[in-house]
């Protein structure tokens, strides 16, 4: 689907233009027709929409996403989701990813999973879908502490390749309730730390306690604040923009376990501005991906 | 004082009649049912003045919102805090927040604070706190309550929780709500109407058994913290019979993430009104 058609499908320009739907004739346009159009990036997605294949699962992502004005959709993961995968596992989920990528090319980029207890088996998957494949970012969930040492070589090779990491990350009861080898963003700004420079993306910043995470990441100028994937909590996208600068949060749904608009809702909700608002929709993950997006010759 | 009180009650009085029982709904109605004014104890909340509010949910034609309080989650003076709710949504409500009166069963005396939210304040329904104020939903306390309530017409909104149990601070936690015991409590209890708030993937979930139970005893439920994509649509495939109103849980939450769940959705124009306004219309009307 090319842009044009995109605008063209997106609900919000229909319902903002047409009288199809009398119900909705009383709410006023919104948001304003700049956002609207904007054609909004995500940076954190799931393909487990049900579907008897992975693109036909990956359509009704698309169906959603288009009518809440989502353009693109990095997708990583795919199920069952398993905290700890094997070699075995993390390529085949990753191989969901890479079906997915042959239909959808034009809607979807590509994050690796992988696993760094399996370090050297992480590397060569690194090899098989980002340098030699089609993928353009590392997704690391919950197998190992990112702070850990073992996190280290995929971190240079990622830097090698322009992949771009989003590692998850939640503060669960002030880390307390975490996983055994769930991240916090401290774990996060250590690793940071150890690579100055290479940009990373904090997945969901924390999570609920999201007012501890971006303190986290505040001093670590490479680490991005990935807005999704816990409730619409008011003041969050306002605290980020407010320690961070706009340029280094991101907009993420976290879908399917979210759903797009929960997280849309909290950026075109939030009171900031809009051009802060169309650098945490779009711009600024398409400027965090241009290096692998070059490297890949996908021009977006 | 009781001037206050009493032009507050004739201002919530006249509001409420525009949503009167059985009446159809308004062309362009749309209630969200889960609004708060005061502060929650951990966030700082936009809402510094109630005209703040309405400017915000008219803005977004929003026509009614029913309004609990924050305060009557933690204050023992729960009757204050239900007048003061009371007395601001009429001198500030602009005829769109109509108030929901906090009850806490396990407080002496509780059953005159309800009593004044329906004769005094003229409310047309009640919220509760079950797990911040100490009592499960199988408590004969709470059966009490809702046997009341139904015999005074009164809707009771159920809070199974406020905020996600994972982020709570450590000095003010609270387990969700168990609803499971409403399912079998509200078929013996004549003209009980009972709608659930933030239920919740415990609840919403669409193959939930709880839920198809909670639905076949005639609760209702909200929207704000249904997730998943395309959640509404979803939901409803697989329970066309769901009574699912619209809910924002604001100004905790960001109002316009439940908004944008409207436009994520495939609704047929009949599930689009009943969201915005027919399922809320019915839970307000006698059994």
């Amino acid at each position: 689907m090319n842009r044009r058609r995109f605008l063209q499908s997106s609900a919000l320009l229909a319902a903002a233009g047409s009288t199809a739907r009398p119900v909705a004739a009383a709410t006023p346009a919104w948001p304003g027709e700049d956002l609207r159009k904007l054609g909004y990036w995500d940076i954190h997605a799931h393909v487990g929409t049900p579907g008897p294949t992975p693109a036909k699962r990956m359509e009704a992502l698309v169906r959603a996403a288009d009518r809440v004005g989502v353009e693109r959709i990095c997708i990583c993961m795919s199920p069952p989701w398993q905290n700890e995968p094997t070699p075995e596992q993390f390529r085949r989920s990753n191989d969901d990813v890479l079906a997915i990528l042959k239909e959808w090319s034009a809607r979807a980029f590509g994050f690796v999973y992988l696993n760094p207890q399996h370090t050297r088996a992480s590397l060569d998957e690194l090899e098989r879908c980002v340098a030699d494949g089609p993928m353009i970012g590392i997704k690391l969930w919950v197998g190992l502490h990112c702070n850990a040492p073992q996190l280290d070589p995929i971190v240079r090779r990622a830097a090698e390749l322009d992949a771009l990491i989003l590692q998850h990350t939640w503060i669960k009861q002030r880390g307390k309730g975490n996983l055994p080898g769930e991240s916090t963003p401290m774990d996060l700004a250590e690793l940071s730390a150890r690579h100055p420079g290479v940009p990373m993306v904090c997945g969901h910043t924390g999570g609920g306690d999201w007012a501890l995470g971006i303190r986290a990441i505040r001093t670590r100028p490479e680490l991005h604040a990935d807005l999704g994937g816990g409730d619409p909590v008011y003041g969050e996208v306002e605290m980020a923009v407010r320690e961070l600068g706009a340029s280094r949060v991101l907009y993420g749904s976290d879908v399917h376990g979210r759903s797009f608009a929960s997280q849309l809702g909290r950026v075109l909700g939030a009171d900031i501005s809009d051009a802060d608002k169309k650098l945490i929709l779009r711009e600024n993950l398409r400027r965090l991906l241009q290096p692998a997006l070059k490297r890949k010759g996908i021009k977006a | 004082m009781f001037l206050n009180t009493a032009a507050a009650a004739a201002v919530v009085s006249a509001g409420l009649r525009a949503a009167a029982p059985n009446a159809p709904a308004p062309a362009g109605a749309f209630i969200d049912t889960n609004v708060s004014l005061s502060h929650w104890a951990v966030r700082r909340s936009w809402v510094e003045t109630p005209a703040l509010l309405v400017g915000k949910l008219r803005g977004h034609g929003i026509t009614s919102a029913w309004v609990g309080s924050f305060e009557g989650v933690l204050h023992s003076d729960i009757a204050g805090a239900n007048e003061r709710l009371a007395t601001a949504c009429a001198r500030d409500g602009a005829g769109v927040l109509q108030p929901f009166g906090t009850i806490n069963p396990t407080f002496p005396d509780w059953e005159d604070d309800l009593r004044r939210c329906h004769e005094v304040h003229r409310m047309r329904g009640l919220r509760l706190y079950p797990n911040y104020h100490g009592y499960t939903l199988d408590d004969a306390r709470f059966r009490h309550l809702v046997e009341l309530a139904a015999r005074r017409g009164l809707l009771v909104q159920i809070a199974l929780g406020i905020e996600d149990e994972r982020s709570q601070n450590p000095g003010l936690t609270a387990a969700p709500v168990a609803a499971a015991p409403l399912a079998d409590l509200l078929g013996g209890i004549r003209g009980a109407r009972v709608m659930l708030l933030n239920a919740g993937s415990r609840v919403l979930g669409p193959v939930n058994p709880l839920l198809k139970r909670l639905v076949a005893a005639g609760v209702a439920f909200e929207i704000a913290t249904l997730e998943g994509v395309a959640g509404i649509e979803v939901l409803l495939r697989a329970n066309p019979a769901a009574r699912l109103c619209f809910g924002s849980h604001t100004p905790y939450f960001y109002f316009e993430s439940a908004l944008l769940k409207l436009t994520e959705s495939e609704l047929t124009p009949a599930q689009r009104q009943a969201l915005r306004s027919g399922h809320a219309l019915a839970a307000l009307a006698p059994a």
